[in-house]
């Protein structure tokens, strides 16, 4: 049996090379995500790792909260002689004190920001202490270490990608006064353990580093320890917090690496979760093609395994047959698909190189997880898929051997309608409650609605299917008469595999239009806001979201044009488990310029108030007048409730004073300055004076109100065509399956084509009908799939209208455009199946042997 | 009965594969076939009857000669010129596998007719459905009708466009003997009581005595010829024929 079966794949295996090839696509998705986010998260721990030193001294961390901890520069420094007493510390080699300035950037010689992709730019003191596993950190590799004021070392990408070369006056905004300070390029370094994935490294001496961050006094951030090879890592770490002041802790160097590690696996983990969704997408696409392709098989077959079952093979042994063929293609196209995997990872790798995210030290990582992950999605999502023609196949009587027609027992599509009126019913049922509950989690319910819908649409495509097709066949008899008529029949011919076939783009569109009805959804609902809530003449901000310079607000506030400038800083803060993202300003002046409604109490004008928002009022439980502790990375601070202000766009989640930073040890840092002009001045007269403040600096940007909302539209927008190109892989998919569909209907129709071709059919004509019909599927599926996705993206906009996607959009001309698309679909893939038609030779087609 | 010439062969020459494997499947053939007469070609089986009548149907091209159907060359033909000829002035009629399965019998009468976008004569139409005794199973799928019923949609497909000449290749071949002689009579029908012009290739000799005339081929090569033929007089041609291949002289 088992050499059969093998006989049987080797003989059809250009029909099973196309559902190979979905499985390659799939399992290459998922093979690629891990390497991906393996090789990443390779070089962020050689990062974590090869940066920490054997142990390390820095103010107690109150939060442990990496995400609102982000946000949060210490304020608090060390003494420089608390490195002394460090240093007579049995065991201790070497200390050194660091200063680690942030909100630092390198402008590049075009005068423009050297690193806008998210990675970050470190500055800090040079010093020569070894790291944990007893390595240099950093190596020369060019020039000298800066040695005085008005030196600077930079780590070889970032001088490169800037532009500069030892010797050269290099460019550096920063949040001090002045906001640009020129300086000299003395050395280039190189991280001695990799690459830094895109980081800037900026180093200076001592003295420099304190003079730009620490206001000149002789102070540290940190403490970093070299240790005597006699002692332990923990017992030297015990030894230098018995020494340290209250408020300092001593950290081991594997602790401190634990703690970078974790926050990098936490985005990488999101990372991964982000890439293997739309794997799982290309795979349940892809598994309808399997589907397909075997239910073909099997039905051509038929005949041939009825005499299989006349010669005595068991029911069980035809239905292992099937899933044994489906095992061997599973397994090669996980094979051939871990390949693929891997290339796609290394494009993906290089192509971060080309924007500056830079892996080039590290390898791609090649974890047996990942063999065995994408070896087992492979085959089991093949077997799956390969089970229902499998079981139908032992169905097979052996007495249709001896019959001429090979129809095979199709079950009624009884089971489908009802199975998909109770899909439809759960689906709404989820996005009833989502919308008109207030269980939690409404995000996750519309989720488990939507696949529910499809999971409908896809079971009652077979019924559904019935009124499109005969729709665009009117259509298609209109325009093209007879052959109109011809492939509308073909389409109608065998509704299953239309049906099938079309899901397969139907689940790719719907997920495509769900997201522009959100994208654009979104679009609408900033604009709204911006329009309701940008009620101040500009704001001067970091394209970067990073600190500016307060030395900015002290100048624009100077210009005679401007009315009132008042700057706001972002901060990130936990109360309990709930993170909140709000921010510091002086709230009486914001108001003034932003329309804020305090719907309970007033605003926190008083040092040790806070107003919250009421989303977070509510998620909080708390009221005016309420004492609440609010835990920064740096201090636990007890505020007072003073307001509750409705959701604006215009202010984070919290405002309070500016007092609230010195009382939590945070430094000052401005991020937004929003500027009103004076009634008298002109609005160009203003932007160009402002402009000629910060032209210098490509940190800060000004934006007005159409610059402010395009800015915004256009993170959603990379989002959304970040999403798409994910997508698209699904639905490159999708169309092969379209091929597989007419390549197949194609051979099993060669007599009739060739009767067609007999009685006065043209070539012309036979290819127009096959790409009407590819057509047919092609623009059935999007109909289906537009239909669901609308339904989908209304209730998932509905459903978060109160987390600021206030308005819906639909964007007609978009969906009109997928539908056209998707017609244009049907003609490509019907390419190559159309001229396979008009090639046969009508003999062949039409003799009886 | 006319001796209008509707087709022609004149010297055809085809053969298949190549050296020793060479099959000569025609030897220098020419034939006249004439209007309105019921024409069968006979020949056993590698006779080359049926590539015979594939090459003047203008389904298959010979190596050399030529074909004419009226005045028409086919052999100068492009395949579009061809396909419409097909279309618009020759009939077809196969052993089996005549009806496209998704339509009914009404549209694959007039499949043709589709094909080249024109309106049936609605008298003439009605006379062939009448003919065929078809007209209450019209909106039938081929599924839902019987060999033999399947069998005279083809006729009247063939029929319906008013062609030139019909070409049927064993039309009753997969027939019972009842099935097979409604067709049959009909084709003669159509010949005497509309003029068509039919040749029917077939190697059956009750089939072969609805004809008018008989043309015997073996080896690539006409061999015989007869006319007004009856079952017996056919037999006795093969037979005597088998007898010279038997005792070779």
């Amino acid at each position: 049996m088992l050499s059969f079966t093998l006989r049987n794949l080797l003989a059809r295996k250009v029909r099973l090379l196309l559902s190979a090839f979905a499985i390659v696509l799939g399992v290459g998705f998922v093979a690629g995500s891990f390497v991906f986010t393996d090789t990443m998260a390779s070089s962020f721990d050689k990062i974590a790792y090869g940066t920490v030193a054997s142990v390390n001294v820095r103010p107690v961390q109150e939060s442990s909260d990496a995400m609102t901890s982000s946000m949060t520069m210490d304020a608090r420094r060390i003494d420089a002689s608390v490195v002394e007493d460090v240093r007579q510390v049995d065991g201790v080699r070497k200390a050194a004190g660091g200063v680690q300035g942030l909100g630092l950037f390198v402008i590049t010689k075009e005068n423009r920001l050297l690193s806008t992709t998210g990675a970050p730019t470190l500055a800090f003191n040079v010093d020569d202490i070894r790291n944990a596993a007893g390595d240099e950190i950093m190596t020369l590799v060019s020039g000298r270490a800066p040695a005085r004021e008005g030196e600077v070392a930079l780590d070889a990408r970032a001088a490169k990608a800037a532009g500069y070369r030892v010797g050269d006056t290099i460019k550096l905004a920063t949040l001090g006064d002045p906001p640009v300070v020129e300086t000299k390029l003395t050395g280039i370094v190189e991280f001695s353990s990799g690459s830094l994935a895109g980081a800037t490294l900026v180093l200076f001496d001592t003295k420099t580093a304190q003079a730009m961050f620490m206001d000149g006094a002789d102070e540290f951030n940190t403490i970093s320890i070299e240790r005597d090879p006699s002692v332990s890592e923990e017992v030297l770490t015990k030894r230098v917090q018995e020494v340290l002041p209250e408020g300092l802790e001593a950290v081991s160097g594997t602790d401190l690496g634990n703690e970078t590690k974790s926050v990098f696996d936490e985005v990488l983990g999101f990372l991964n979760t982000f890439l293997l969704v739309f794997a799982g997408i290309s795979l349940v696409v892809g598994s309808f093609l399997i589907v397909n392709t075997f239910s073909m098989l099997v039905a051509q077959r038929s005949s041939e395994l009825a005499l299989l079952r006349a010669m005595g093979a068991s029911r069980r042994q035809v239905q292992a047959a099937v899933l044994i063929e489906a095992t061997v293609v599973g397994f090669a196209g996980s094979i051939l698909g871990l390949g693929f995997g891997f290339g796609l990872a290394a494009i993906l790798k290089s192509a971060l190189g080309y924007l500056g995210i830079d892996l080039s030290g590290t390898a791609l990582v090649f974890l047996p997880r990942t063999v065995v992950v994408a070896v087992v999605v492979g085959v089991v999502v093949t077997l799956l898929a390969a089970y229902i023609p499998a079981r139908r196949a032992s169905k097979v009587p052996p007495v249709a051997a001896m019959r001429d027609d090979q129809a095979l027992s199709e079950g009624t599509v009884h089971w489908r309608v009802i199975s998909g009126v109770v899909f439809a019913l759960l689906g709404f049922g989820l996005f009833g409650l989502a919308l008109w509950t207030d269980l939690p989690k409404p995000g996750w319910m519309v989720g488990a609605g939507i696949i529910s819908l499809l999971l409908a649409v896809i079971a009652t495509s077979v019924v559904t299917a019935i009124p499109v097709l005969a729709g665009l066949g009117r259509g298609f008899r209109a325009i093209f008469g007879f052959v109109g008529l011809l492939a509308e029949q073909n389409s109608r011919r065998n509704p299953r595999r239309t049906a099938a076939t079309a899901s397969a783009l139907t689940i790719g569109l719907a997920l495509v239009t769900t997201m522009s009805i959100m994208g654009a959804s979104i679009n609408a609902s900033i604009d709204e806001g911006v329009d309701k809530q940008f009620t101040t003449d500009f704001i001067v901000t970091n394209p970067t979201r990073m600190p500016i310079s307060s030395t900015l607000t002290d100048q624009i506030a100077e210009l005679p044009s401007v009315a009132k400038a008042v700057p706001n800083q972002s901060i990130g803060f936990t109360i309990g488990d709930e993170p909140i993202y709000g921010s510091v300003t002086d709230p009486q002046a914001w108001s003034d310029i932003f329309k804020i409604n305090y719907v309970k109490g007033e605003a926190p004008a008083r040092a040790g108030t806070i107003a919250f928002n009421e989303t977070k009022a509510k998620a909080l439980g708390v009221s005016v007048g309420d004492t609440v502790e609010i835990a920064f990375l740096t201090g636990v601070v007890p505020v007072e409730v003073a307001g509750v202000f409705e959701d604006s766009e215009a202010i984070g989640q919290s405002i309070s004073p500016y007092s609230l930073l010195a009382d939590a040890g945070v430094k000052r840092a401005d991020t937004v300055i929003a500027v009103n002009k004076n009634p008298n001045a002109g609005f160009k007269t203003t932007r160009a004076a402002l402009e000629r403040i910060t032209k210098d600096n490509p940190t800060v940007v000004v934006q007005d109100k159409e610059s402010f909302a395009e800015a915004q539209r256009a993170q959603v927008n990379t989002l959304l065509y970040l999403i798409y190109a994910l997508l698209g892989l699904a639905i490159v998919i999708a169309i092969l399956g379209i091929v597989n569909t007419l390549a197949l209907s194609v051979i099993e129709r060669t007599r009739e084509l060739g009767l067609l071709r007999a009685v006065g059919l043209e070539r012309g004509q036979l290819r127009r009908m096959v790409r009407l019909e590819s057509v047919a599927l092609a623009v059935l599926g999007a109909i289906l799939g537009i239909a669901t996705g609308t339904v989908s993206g209304v209730v998932l906009q509905r459903t978060f209208v109160d987390d600021g996607i206030t308005a819906l959009s639909i964007p007609i001309t978009q969906l009109v455009i997928f539908l056209a698309v998707s017609a244009l679909v049907g003609v490509m893939a019907a390419v190559l199946p159309a001229h396979r038609a008009a090639k046969l030779n009508i003999l062949d087609a039409i003799s009886v042997e | 009965m006319t001796s209008e010439i509707a087709a022609s062969a004149t010297d055809l020459y085809k053969t298949y594969g190549s050296n020793e494997a060479m099959v000569k499947a025609l030897d220098g053939v020419s034939v006249d076939i004439r209007a309105a007469e019921f024409t069968a070609i006979m020949g056993t089986s590698g006779s080359g009857k049926s590539t015979l009548m594939h090459c003047m149907a203008g389904l298959d091209s010979s190596d050399s000669g030529s074909v004419k159907i009226g005045d028409v060359e086919l052999s100068t033909l492009s395949d579009k010129k061809l396909t419409q000829l097909r279309r618009d002035r020759v009939g077809f009629v196969f052993q089996a596998f005549n009806l496209v399965p998704t339509l009914n019998a009404e549209e694959n009468i007039l499949l043709p007719l589709s094909i080249a976008g024109r309106k049936p004569d609605k008298d003439w139409y009605r006379k062939v459905i009448d003919a065929v005794d078809l007209s209450t199973r019209l909106k039938h799928r081929p599924s839902e009708l019987s060999g033999g019923q399947q069998q005279r949609v083809a006729c009247a497909r063939a029929l319906v466009s008013r062609p030139d000449i019909v070409f049927a290749d064993e039309p009753t071949g997969n027939l019972d003997s009842a099935s097979g002689a409604e067709v049959l009579s009909f084709l003669r029908r159509s010949v005497d009581d509309f003029g068509q012009t039919i040749v029917m290739v077939t190697h059956d000799p009750v089939a072969a005595s609805y004809t008018d005339r008989v043309i015997f081929l073996a080896d690539g090569k006409i061999i015989d010829e007869l006319l007004e033929p009856t079952a017996e007089k056919v037999l006795e041609k093969m037979a005597r024929r088998n007898r010279r291949v038997k005792n070779p002289v």
